[in-house]
């Protein structure tokens, strides 16, 4: 479809939760579009930084990644500090976010994308990505029904900077772990490398304005993987196999209410909408990229890695996007545990990828 | 003149339909939207805590 046609259907579907949803529900679809347009537009790969590092010592994505993660927290830092009312994404210390983290990290690599470029990606039609969407959903749910299991193994309460500090000292702090992250980078890929590439520093740039808006309309950080367990949760509700009344996660009272209401009224459903429509805007009018055939196998492993990445997401307290992004730019202690340990895991998903020839 | 249906042009029709069929599925199944109970605009000033779900809860 040209690019034309699908702005007046976009168009459409914004004056639709305009009028019959909620005015913030159309604000926020147009930020998830601009994050689709971004990611898709830019290429802004979180699990391609990662594996450009690995393999190649090209640290120009893992620098991009730096530089929207200090460009986010001094946009969101403050406004926490400002507005009560606004939270951070507070996940809690545990061995359920050491073992989800590492999986996650692992997943993300064999499946190439984490949670944000499963949904690019899938905008972009990329077969296997369109492929594991479905999956990742699916492994949301079954990772929040069973998030109870994995937190009696052990948990601390969620530690935040800002509400702990202050803005100023946790943004100070925050700031002086990411330019230790990045001279440690530097030392690694060598001081000889090209540092910046124009697409991830403008990735950077828009996707840091674009989650600090998401904190503003929102009142909450931007998130990819509680709609995608939402999404499972309805359809296994719908299949009467699951009783969301007996279940720990589901049965809590915010939760069962976006169950029963519809999913145009959630902010992490709606956004991950917007990011597949604005992938799909960049995608329209292109051909698309010529990539060799998957094989059975490579398929097979493909979707599977898509379900554990889902699970593992959950039990990780959020992906790339929520846990990492979201959780350091708004102070979140869990985002500083789940770098280290998803990088760890995709330590080993490279060799798994290889492997399988991917 | 119509374009081709190609696999990937398929493919990415079938993506969209089934996505598109199941937000009118959950939109038909849910009760009616109470618009005289919209959140805020913008939760920054509202006074209003955001009630949304995100990845990092717990519960």
């Amino acid at each position: 479809m040209k690019r034309l046609p699908l702005a007046a259907l976009m168009a459409a579907f914004f004056v639709f939760l305009l009028w019959f949803v909620a005015v913030r529900q159309a604000a926020l679809l147009l930020v998830g579009i601009g994050m689709g347009a971004a990611l898709a537009g830019m290429r802004f790969g979180f699990t391609t930084g990662w594996r450009q590092l690995v393999e190649t010592r090209d640290p120009k994505g893992v620098v991009g990644q730096l530089l929207l993660l200090g460009v986010a927290a001094t946009l969101c830092m403050p406004l926490l500090g400002a507005f009560p009312e606004l939270h951070a994404a507070l996940g809690p210390p545990s061995v359920s976010l050491l073992i989800g983290a590492f999986i996650f990290g692992l997943t993300m690599q064999i499946a190439d994308g984490c949670g944000s470029g499963t949904l690019y990606k899938a905008g972009l039609g990329v077969p296997l990505n369109m492929g594991i969407l479905p999956l990742f959903a699916l492994g949301s749910f079954a990772g929040s029904a069973h998030l109870d299991r994995w937190l009696a193994l052990g948990q601390v309460e969620p530690v935040g900077l800002v509400a702990n500090w202050g803005a100023g000292t946790a943004l100070a702090v925050t700031w002086t772990l990411l330019l230790a992250t990045g001279i440690t980078v530097r030392l690694f890929a060598g001081w000889q490398r090209d540092w910046l590439e124009k697409r991830w520093v403008q990735g950077a740039l828009v996707l840091a304005v674009l989650a600090a808006l998401n904190l503003v309309i929102a009142g909450q950080p931007w998130g990819v993987v509680y709609g995608f367990g939402l999404w499972g949760a309805k359809l296994a509700q719908a299949t009467g196999l699951f009783d969301p009344a007996t279940n720990p996660f589901w049965s809590q009272p915010g939760n069962t209410q976006r169950l029963a209401q519809t999913l145009l009224l959630d902010v992490t459903s709606i956004t991950n909408i917007g990011i597949l429509c604005g992938a799909l805007w960049v995608a329209a009018g292109k051909t698309p990229d010529a990539s060799k055939p998957l094989t059975g196998r490579q398929w097979a492993v493909g979707l599977v890695a898509g379900f554990v990445m889902g699970y593992s997401a959950r039990l990780a307290f959020g992906c790339n996007v929520g846990a990492m992004l979201s959780g350091i730019s708004t102070g979140s202690l869990h985002g500083w545990i789940w770098v280290p340990m998803a990088f760890a895991g995709t330590l080993i998903g490279l060799r798994v990828r290889r492997y399988f020839g991917f | 003149m119509a374009a081709t249906l190609t696999p990937s042009r398929l493919r990415r029709a079938v993506f969209w339909a089934l996505l598109f069929a199941f937000i009118a599925w959950d939109l038909q199944r849910s009760p009616a939207i109470d618009l005289w109970r919209e959140p805020p605009l913008i939760a920054a000033g509202s006074g209003q805590v955001s009630a949304g779900g995100h990845c990092s809860m717990a519960k």
